[in-house]
């Protein structure tokens, strides 16, 4: 092998690594509509997307997932109530107030919390949490959409707090500086200077939030009570599309109406969580911050 | 450059394919319910300590998945606390497997309540239409004036299964119940909770809960037994065809007297005693 040809072929065998990722993401959607899909030759897509009837193990089968839908959807809208103030003001201080030292250690103890695995975390919901919600409010159930809101917010706060603090960071100094130079306070700085310059950073992380939070498994699995109704309060309990998914997904036939029917709650969830990729990347674009050579 | 993707893709798919599948002579795989869990974990100790030398894993999941892992090959031993549906024949038979079926213990389904809930008997019906949502309160059934939180196993549950067969008769049950992954979550649940109620096979009923009678019979080892409690099954261990060198050892291990002295540690009703008190189906 000569010397150009050693270059094409190295250079064919990077872009091939690179493309391993995109692949398997292909194969992946590819088996998921491959699987789901057939199951609109039986069951008509409105019915599927808007029954209010999940019952995929009887006689006749009913595959509604609105109230799956639903669930998900108040679950992962409560946590992000909860996570988004703490996780961004979390990360206006470290990157804004903090000293150096707490900067340092508040950093680490976030990043540790993201790697805290989330069956601890559902363990933690399901053994302290829901026991001590019902006792306090003397609830029928401890396993319900609040407790699942908490601990998908805690999840989702070092997303957030991490990807803030990171478009926080890329504030040019010569901001901050202009605005201090105009005798603005160090609130009035960060309110009306670093925070609105740093948006679409900060809308970028908590539309990732929401996607991570959307997606979580094993929490709604063990904390969210697996209800398959639309919930009346915010104290019932509720079924997640992943719970779902994960619960019933061991006792399918291969290539059952129910299995199909799981495969397209698969796309279904996927499409969501696409869609606020999607958001984030356009919001992060749309306000992206312009006037300084820096940016 | 498309053909390298093509042999990339290509590659992947083989490596996925043959993962997995593949298991040595004297190992043993065995998967499925969680009802099962206890008496095949301690069997498999047993047993292993018994026999050095012999590879053995256990995981759980469900009957369902058991009885899929012995479909796919992918187990030598589906346990499981139901019968094998005729569905899954068909489905076993077109991949030429073959489920044979040893019953390895007795097992008894049982309501259970919060300790401080003063109800202590239900009926069959009572249970269906509690679990079908009609009855909602436990003043109906002779309780205080408290909500009732039904809690169930999810679908893929043998212990669900069981349930439907003994209670509901292909009744719905409510959507407003908790479906719940495992009988440990559910005497959690249900032992912090004074609304809930939740039916638990017998090895799993311990002090943090109150088991119910069943139109007027308690559930112990001799009434499962001798059936005369309505909520008895059987559990089961399925191969693939007769079992063949270890594997045949270890089931016979289990139905064993040694072995079946585990399954009544466990807090299952051993077969022998079933067979003389009670008929097989």
């Amino acid at each position: 092998m000569n010397r150009k040809n050693k270059e094409v072929f190295i250079k064919y065998l990077f872009l091939l690594f690179a493309l391993v990722s995109i692949i398997v993401l292909g194969l992946i959607v590819f088996s998921l509509f491959r699987e789901g899909m057939p199951l609109f030759a039986t069951v008509p897509f409105r019915d599927f997307l808007f029954g209010l009837e999940w019952y995929p193990t009887y006689d006749p089968p009913s595959f509604g997932i609105f109230p799956l839908i639903v669930g998900s959807l108040i679950v992962t809208a409560i946590a992000t109530l909860i996570s988004v103030p703490l996780g961004v003001l979390a990360a206006v201080y470290i990157s804004e107030i903090a000293p150096q030292r707490v900067k340092g250690i508040l950093k680490s103890v976030i990043e540790l919390l993201a790697g805290l695995p989330s069956v601890v975390l559902g363990f933690f919901g399901m053994v302290i949490v829901a026991p001590w919600l019902q006792e306090t409010f003397d609830l029928p159930t401890g396993l319900n959409i609040i407790n699942a809101s908490v601990i998908l917010a805690i999840m989702a706060i070092p997303t957030i707090s991490s990807i803030s603090e990171d478009a926080l960071y890329a504030v040019p100094r010569e901001f901050k500086e202009a605005s201090y130079a105009l005798g603005a306070t160090k609130f009035e700085t960060i309110a009306k200077v670093i925070v609105p310059a740093a948006l679409s950073g900060i809308s970028t992380a908590i539309m990732l939030g929401m996607a991570r939070a959307i997606g979580e498994t094993m929490v709604v699995l063990m904390v969210a009570g697996g209800a398959a109704a639309i919930p009346e309060s915010l104290f019932d309990s509720v079924r997640p599309m992943p719970a779902s998914i994960a619960a019933e997904m061991g006792e399918t036939p291969y290539r059952s109406a129910h299995y199909q029917a799981l495969f397209a709650t698969g796309i279904v969830l996927f499409v969501l969580t696409l869609a606020f990729n999607l958001i984030a990347d356009y919001v992060s674009h749309k306000f992206k911050q312009t006037g300084s050579a820096t940016l | 450059m498309f053909k390298m993707i093509k042999k990339a893709a290509l590659g992947l798919m083989l490596l996925s394919v043959t993962a997995g599948v593949s298991f040595a002579a004297d190992s043993i795989v065995i998967k499925g319910s969680t009802t099962v869990l206890p008496v095949a974990q301690g069997t498999l100790e047993a047993f292993m300590k018994a026999n050095p030398g012999i590879q053995m894993s256990l995981s759980g999941g469900g009957s369902g998945e058991g009885i899929k892992a012995l479909i796919d090959k992918t187990t030598d031993i589906a346990t499981s606390s139901r019968e094998i549906k005729d569905k899954e024949i068909e489905l076993a038979k077109s991949k030429g497997v073959n489920p044979v079926a040893h019953v390895v213990a007795f097992d008894a389904i049982i309501p259970v309540v919060h300790p401080k809930n003063k109800v202590t008997n239900l009926t069959v019906d009572q249970l269906s239409q509690i679990y079908q949502g009609n009855i909602t309160n436990w003043k109906e059934v002779g309780g205080d004036d408290l909500k009732i939180v039904v809690i169930s196993r999810d679908s893929s549950s043998g212990t669900f299964e069981s349930w439907d067969h003994f209670v509901m008769k292909k009744a719905k049950v409510t959507p407003r119940a908790q479906m719940l992954a495992s009988n440990g979550a559910l005497v959690t649940a249900v032992s912090k909770n004074k609304y809930a109620i939740a039916y638990l096979g017998i090895g799993y009923v311990n002090k943090s809960v109150k088991p119910l009678q069943v139109n007027g019979i308690t559930a112990t080892l001799e009434t499962a037994m001798s059936k005369a409690y309505p909520f008895s099954r059987e559990l089961y261990m399925y191969t693939n065809g007769e079992p063949q060198g270890q594997t045949a050892k270890y089931i016979a291990f289990v139905k064993s007297a040694a072995g079946q002295k585990i399954v009544a540690r466990e807090g299952f009703v051993p077969l022998g005693d079933g067979k003389k008190a009670g008929k097989k189906k």
